[in-house]
């Protein structure tokens, strides 16, 4: 039996490698892809405690479905939205994209 | 038709409008407009005379306003004295305003001096038909502007604008003290309507003070010595001469002057009430009348001697109601609006014929202008109190109320005034129109226009004063009643007066006919007194001196006064209110000012500081974010 500090330090470093994403990509579907990491990293978190700390409760379980489904609906937003910007910049790389700079 | 009396003052007042807007294009149509309109007034006013002799009295007025418990009316009161007066303003207004078609031809202001003619008569029969004080000193002051404007019609000439501003500024001191009469009557009794004041005073006069009545009848007074040119305000009257003839005319025979009898005739009751007032009012006319009537036998202004006439005349108006000759001071007034009338008109047919004012330079006119010669030697007849003329019948009565008043003193005093009149104005007839021709003068004959007033007139000066005769049984004073008086004739009086009037002609015919050479002789033997007449007994003078000029230096004080401490003190304020503001104005300029630039750039300076955190780089954003959550964790778990 895989004990649940194992499930945490794996969501810890997918979370890490989804943050250092997040942090140096410069193309924003990088970005998008990191954030999908931290998300995955966030529900192994869910399932994890779900399963040690409520075994006959599938709430946590259920819980993760929705966050999948609501992190696809979300990617489908910002994948729209980088289409957006470069339809309107012909860049998808975030550091040029400064229009809101003073 | 008595009701209809407040159209009398309204048709004049019309014609005043018309000439006054439209008389420029009118041009010489502006005398037709003045003259109906006096034609209509003239109309009226002697049906409504006709009904008032039937008996017929009225007084109509309406609540002006009300202040507390002072009620201001306004309305009109036709009685004997305002009928007879009506007719008489406006006969004689009629007559002038026929007479001044020839006489201001070619004036360049010909229409104005019709309107302002319109004007003045329509003051005066607002005056005489006014049933208060109030009103009656409203028309009263209107009454003064008109004979402003009228005596400085001709106002280039610098004599005559003066003339206008001494006439007007003199009335103005009689006025403010009838203003003050007139304002403690109403004060005391709480009413101003003259028949309620006469009721109050001859049914209720228990509790009223006697002291109070003389005080408010003697200022009362002042008025009507300022309007008819009592001593001492008679300064301005002979100076009016400087306007127009026909306006002497006017203002002189039937209407300002008149004003001031009337007045008092009007307020009688007050004066018959107050304490002695009515002795004030014999003695002022006695002063005015002998030394008016001195004066004008030393004069040689044709119309000067006329004008110290009617001041003379008037104080024998004032002597009459003084001594409670009520109906004799009035009976005279009407007889003297004509007589006096006429002989102005005829001066200003002289001096529109000859060109010249001063009776010496005239003399033999008589064939050149027998009309008017003759309706002057019926005025002069009639004014000397030659029987049976109209001044004799009114100059008896005055005569006997003197007498019958009992004071000798009084009555010689006015027996010499009747005798200097008879004198002076044979003087003045036999200058101007017997003799021979003293200077060539070019003579041409007066318009028809100024001869028919001449005759009109000279028609009214011989049987006005039937009226009031014996031989009438005293109709007159029956008429306009205001108390029992001796109205039998007296036959000593009647002699007395008749014997004067004479004695002057017939010294007048001996010192300017039979021999000349008199009056010269009397001049240089009797130097100081020929002066002192010859100077108008140096009353100008003497207000020129203890008046008018110390006014004008006071005048001059307040002037400097004003200038350098009012004016200064203003300016004072002024330049330091500059001051301050100056130092308000750089206040505001770099501290209040410095204060909010200073905040701005304290704000831009932060903006700069802090816009360095907005580099649009998403991922700086998420780096923040990221480490605030951590800082925030750090804190809630180990704070």
């Amino acid at each position: 039996m895989i004990p649940l500090s194992h499930y945490l330090i794996l969501s810890a470093i997918l979370f890490s490698i989804g943050l250092y994403g997040v942090f140096t990509r410069r193309s924003a579907i990088g970005i998008l892809l990191s954030l999908e990491i931290m998300l995955n990293a966030v529900n192994i978190n869910f399932v994890a405690f779900a399963k040690f700390m409520a075994p006959h409760s599938l709430a946590g379980q259920i819980f993760v479905i929705f966050t999948i489904g609501v992190a696809a609906a979300s990617t489908v937003v910002g994948l729209a939205i980088i289409v957006a910007i470069y339809h309107n910049y012909k860049t998808i790389f975030v550091d040029e994209i400064d229009v809101m700079k003073w | 038709m008595v009701n209809y009396a407040y159209l009398i003052p309204l048709f004049p007042l019309a014609a005043f409008v018309v000439n006054v807007f439209w008389g420029r294009r009118l041009k010489s149509k502006s005398a037709p407009v003045a003259i109906l309109a006096m034609l209509g007034s003239l109309v009226i006013s002697c049906l409504i005379l006709k009904e008032v002799i039937s008996g017929k009295t009225l007084e109509q007025s309406i609540e002006w306003f009300k202040v507390g418990r002072y009620s201001f009316e306004a309305g009109f009161l036709v009685d004997s004295l305002s009928a007879m007066m009506l007719c008489v303003v406006t006969l004689v207004g009629l007559l002038v305003e026929v007479y001044s078609i020839g006489y201001m031809h070619g004036d360049a202001r010909y229409h104005l001096f019709f309107a302002y003619l319109s004007l003045f008569i329509f003051s005066m029969l607002g005056l005489v038909l006014s049933n208060n004080l109030i009103q009656t000193y409203i028309f009263w002051e209107l009454v003064g502007v008109c004979s402003y404007l009228l005596i400085s019609f001709w106002f280039e000439k610098k004599s005559a604008a003066d003339a206008g501003k001494k006439a007007f500024i003199t009335n103005r001191i009689g006025d403010a003290g009838f203003f003050l009469g007139l304002s403690t009557l109403f004060y005391y009794l709480g009413t101003a309507n003259f028949a309620q004041i006469s009721q109050r005073l001859a049914h209720h006069p228990e509790g009223l003070s006697q002291g109070v009545l003389a005080l408010s009848a003697v200022l009362i007074f002042c008025g009507a010595v300022g309007k008819s040119a009592q001593f001492p305000l008679h300064v301005w009257l002979p100076d009016a001469m400087e306007g127009p003839t026909p306006v002497s005319a006017l203002i002189h025979a039937a209407t300002m002057v008149a004003a001031g009898v009337y007045l008092v005739a009007r307020s009688y009751a007050v004066f018959a009430a107050g304490h002695l007032s009515l002795e004030v009012v014999s003695y002022i006319g006695i002063i005015t009348s002998f030394m008016a009537g001195s004066i004008a036998l030393v004069q040689t202004d044709i119309k000067r001697i006329l004008a110290y006439s009617t001041v003379s005349q008037l104080g024998y108006m004032m002597i009459a109601l003084g001594t409670g000759g009520y109906s004799a001071g009035v009976f005279h007034l009407m007889t003297h609006a004509f007589f006096k009338a006429l002989l102005f008109l005829c001066a200003g047919s002289v001096i529109h014929a000859c060109g010249v004012q001063d009776i010496r330079q005239m003399g033999g006119l008589f064939g050149k202008m027998k009309v008017t010669a003759t309706t002057c030697l019926i005025g002069c007849l009639a004014i000397s109190g030659v029987p049976p003329l109209s001044g004799f019948w009114s100059k008896d009565e005055i005569l006997v109320s003197v007498y019958n008043s009992g004071n000798m003193v009084l009555y010689g005093l006015t027996l010499t005034v009747a005798f200097m009149t008879a004198f002076y104005m044979f003087r003045l007839l036999f200058l101007t129109f017997f003799g021979k021709p003293r200077e060539k003068l070019h003579i041409h004959k007066p318009a028809p226009t100024m001869d028919w007033p001449l005759i009109i007139l000279a028609i009214f000066s011989i049987f006005s004063g039937f009226v009031g005769s014996p031989l009438m049984g005293h109709a007159f004073s029956n008429f306009i009643y205001f108390h029992p008086e001796h109205i039998e004739p007296n036959y000593m009086v009647m002699v007395s007066s008749i014997i004067v009037g004479l004695a002057g002609i017939t010294l007048a015919w001996v010192f300017y006919i039979l021999s000349p050479g008199i009056p010269a002789a009397l001049a240089r033997n009797f130097s100081p007194v020929y002066n002192l007449l010859l100077n108008k007994y140096w009353i100008d003078e003497i207000y020129d001196r203890f008046i008018i000029r110390p006014f004008l230096r006071l005048t001059k004080f307040a002037f400097s006064f004003d200038r350098y401490l009012i004016d200064g003190a203003v300016n004072l304020t002024g330049t330091s209110c500059v001051a301050v503001s100056r130092v308000k104005g750089w206040i505001d300029k770099y501290i209040v000012d410095g204060l909010v630039n200073l905040i701005a750039l304290m704000v831009g300076a932060l903006g700069e500081v802090f816009r360095r955190l907005q580099t649009g780089l998403i991922q700086n954003y998420i780096l923040l974010i990221f480490t605030g959550v951590i800082a925030i964790v750090i804190l809630l778990r180990f704070v």
